[in-house]
């Protein structure tokens, strides 16, 4: 066939063969050039002949078919798609860097190693899962680092796009995807559930972390299915220095119940980005692996358990927003307008119980002079507002580990609303909104700019007032919110 | 080559209005049309009039059971479709029924097989219900891409060499990319009977170039068209079951 021919100085589409970079199971990877093209650039050319595996053929399908509908900087570049009936190819961009794979030879890594980068590779799959696709092959080969910047996620042969055909569905009953790394109900053969790759990545953060794999590398199926009953042993008790908030955050990624895990990547991110913010439970606690009874229950529960799958990718991370509050408790109708935005957040928390409520106070600092730490009381400020905080949302009721308080400083309050919702991919910001005054028609408000600049859903909610109340008079009167709202 | 796919049109001229209308809007160069002009729906003349005045500018039209059972008899036929089509026959011309139980019952072009129900007996009018279906009519077939209507629900079966065919549902308006090396069967939906629990009448779309498959939903004006059935000769629960099922989809 074709593609065992080929050689370097052979010209396909345009594109000049330099080198052989690459040779796996499925594909080819050739260092290409085209003139006038200054990107770097790889041609990936899959094994098609007779004999070869079938997979490779799919898998090759299934990556024509995906990667180009995938834009943004975790994903590779499609620079052009050959022509199956002529010589099937992807010309994709060459990524600079290593796969995460290179940095795992210094395994175990730093624990600020594994957060840092384990956030960012969270970040990459939630925006990749925000595009409909589900990887279902995370694994450290597959992970790429752009220099100081994002993290790329590679390879989609075994993917999963919510809104075409799954060309892997005719073998699902067959546990698909990389065994030390899948989540156990791709070894069930589902693979329509984006925690199963926040499953993938709780592998790879464990493998950082403790410099070893939590289920090992199983060539059978029986094998593969322990991690249906098979606790992972703590990371503290391969690594004792490993802080409880870390542990918990890697063995809630492992939970064998999807529904156990944290819902969105973008959550899993968040919490990697605050460490002290992060919830102990029991499985921050432990120090050793279960003892016989555990496992004698865990293994019934693995052989009887059904996992029900979800219909599709967008239904997960609709159930499971990130929503961002924006307090300013520096304002005159400060307890008015912030009574108003905790209704409204009470009945977005309602309806997804999901959710995670991130809430955020801005203290305004100046460029110019010398900040006080200390208002004048004496009292430190910041404490002052992150016990506002927290006394604001006490009302509301919420578990523990699905809030968090964040008061950040900053000299342009509506930058650092964006650039803190961007970061951590919150996906709808409710703040509130003061009344017109003859400054701020001059100055633009905080909440005029978010919304007009926000990556995400805005909801902004202003007191009502009645007519006469329009004249610029001190002192606001509480009524029901009134949203309006902007998509994203 | 954009071609646009309408089929189980079943007299249903508000339906089909608002579909051709979609498809110059969204541009064609091929129109398919996939059989059952008629049966059921209130206007079985204007609908087949209008199929001809298309046949006339280059469409390809296949004949389906409805179309045949003018001529071939309804022995086969369930009670609502048999007294649907005794109605029609009152409503057509002559030269009407022969131009639709004389179409052919398929039609190829390049690699693509254009039929009413399926390529193993295209006159014996049985289902494609499920994959096992879907894959003995793309293995009797050199076709590699199939078009058919006659269930009345859009499903995309899609079968790679040596393994069983599988089934998608398409979403409305989201272009379905196909590989080259796979053979397809698309179920285009109905235009003016859908049964997917979907009222809006159901079209597709085939852009040849960019291999993109798509199923466009229209609204229409139903109340209009259950309205005409209610005031036909046909006997009134029969009537009042056809203009149900239009608000249903089912």
């Amino acid at each position: 066939m074709e593609s065992h021919r080929l050689r370097a100085g052979r010209v396909i589409d345009g594109f000049t063969l330099e080198e052989l970079v690459h040779t796996g199971g499925m594909a080819a990877l050739w260092r290409v050039t085209k003139p006038d093209e200054p990107r770097s650039m790889l041609m990936k050319v899959p094994f098609l002949g007779e004999g070869d595996d079938h997979s490779a053929i799919i898998g090759f399908e299934i990556e024509h078919m995906i990667l180009p509908r995938l834009t943004g900087p975790h994903v590779p570049a499609v620079i052009a798609v050959g022509d199956f009936a002529v010589l099937p190819h992807l010309v994709i961009e060459r990524l600079p860097g290593k796969s995460l794979d290179s940095r795992l030879k210094d395994a175990p890594l730093s624990p600020e190693d594994v957060c840092w980068l384990g956030a960012k590779i969270a970040t990459a799959l939630q925006d990749i899962h925000r595009q409909h696709v589900i990887h279902l092959d995370v694994k450290p080969a597959n992970i790429m680092l752009r220099d100081n910047g994002p993290a790329v996620m590679i390879d989609y042969g075994l993917a999963r796009h919510d809104e075409l055909p799954d060309l892997l569905a005719e073998e699902s009953d067959l546990p698909i995807g990389t065994s030390a790394y899948m989540a156990p109900e791709q070894v069930l053969g589902i693979r329509t559930d984006p925690c199963s790759d926040i499953f993938a990545l709780g592998v790879v953060l464990y493998e950082m972390a403790s410099g070893e794999k939590p289920f090992g590398n199983p060539t059978t199926r029986a094998g593969m299915r322990q991690r249906l009953y098979h606790e992972p042993r703590p990371l503290r008790a391969l690594q004792p220095h490993i802080a409880p908030w870390l542990q918990e955050i890697i063995l809630k990624c492992l939970e064998v119940d999807p529904d156990d895990r944290f819902q969105s990547a973008g959550q899993l991110a968040h919490a990697l980005r605050n460490p002290d913010q992060v919830v102990l439970t029991e499985r921050a606690a432990r120090t050793k692996s279960p003892g016989f009874v555990k496992r004698v229950k865990n293994w019934w529960q693995g052989q009887n358990r059904v996992i029900a799958a979800p219909m599709r990718v967008a239904d997960r991370l609709d159930k499971a927003p990130i929503i961002m509050c924006a307090l300013d408790f520096s304002v005159d109708e400060a307890d008015a307008i912030s009574d108003a935005v905790k209704r409204l957040v009470r009945r977005l928390l309602e309806t997804d119980p999901e959710s995670r409520l991130v809430c955020l106070t801005v203290l305004k600092t100046s460029l110019v002079k010398l900040d006080e730490a200390l208002d004048q009381g004496g009292r430190n400020i910041y404490l002052k507002r992150l016990v506002a905080l927290k006394d604001w949302a006490r009302s509301l009721d919420l578990l523990e580990e699905s809030v968090s308080f964040h008061v950040i400083e900053a000299v342009d309050p509506a930058q650092a609303i964006l650039d803190y919702a961007g970061f951590n991919s919150v996906d709808h910001i409710v703040m509130g909104a003061r009344g017109h005054s003859t400054l701020r028609r001059y100055l633009g408000s905080v909440s005029s700019r978010v919304v007009a600049e926000a990556s995400c859903s805005v909801t902004v909610v202003r007191l009502t007032r009645t007519a006469e109340d329009e004249e610029p008079s001190g002192g606001g009167q509480d009524g029901a919110p009134e949203a309006a709202h902007t998509g994203g | 080559m954009r071609i646009a796919f309408c089929a189980d049109i079943h007299g249903n001229r508000a339906a089909f209005e608002a579909c051709l209308r979609e498809c110059e809007r969204r541009g064609y160069d091929q129109m398919v049309v996939l059989g059952d002009v008629v049966g059921y729906g209130p206007d079985p003349q204007w609908c087949t009039d209008r199929v001809r005045e298309l046949e006339a500018k280059g469409a390809l039209v296949v004949r389906g059971n409805h179309d045949a059972a003018l001529r071939e008899g309804t022995a086969s036929m369930n009670e609502l479709a048999r007294t649907a089509i005794e109605w029609t026959l009152t409503q057509l011309d002559s030269a009407s029924v022969d131009y639709l139980a004389a179409l052919p019952l398929s039609h190829r072009q390049d690699e693509r097989l254009y039929v009413h129900a399926n390529a193993w007996a295209p006159a014996l009018w049985d289902y494609i219900n499920s994959p096992r279906e879907a894959e003995r009519s793309m293995r009797l077939t050199e076709a590699r891409l199939s078009f058919c209507g006659h269930t009345h629900v859009p499903v995309l079966y899609h079968m790679s060499a040596k393994r069983p065919a599988a089934a998608f549902t398409p979403l409305t308006g989201k272009p379905i990319p196909l590989s080259t090396i796979r053979r397809y069967l698309m179920l285009v939906g109905a235009v003016g009977q859908p049964r997917d629990r979907n009222p809006a009448a159901c079209w597709a779309l085939y852009d040849t170039t960019k291999r993109e498959y798509t199923i466009y939903r229209v609204s229409y004006d139903i109340e209009a068209t259950a309205r005409k059935i209610r005031e036909t000769a046909m006997p009134q629960a029969m009537a009042e079951r056809l203009a149900k099922r239009l608000f249903v989809g089912s």
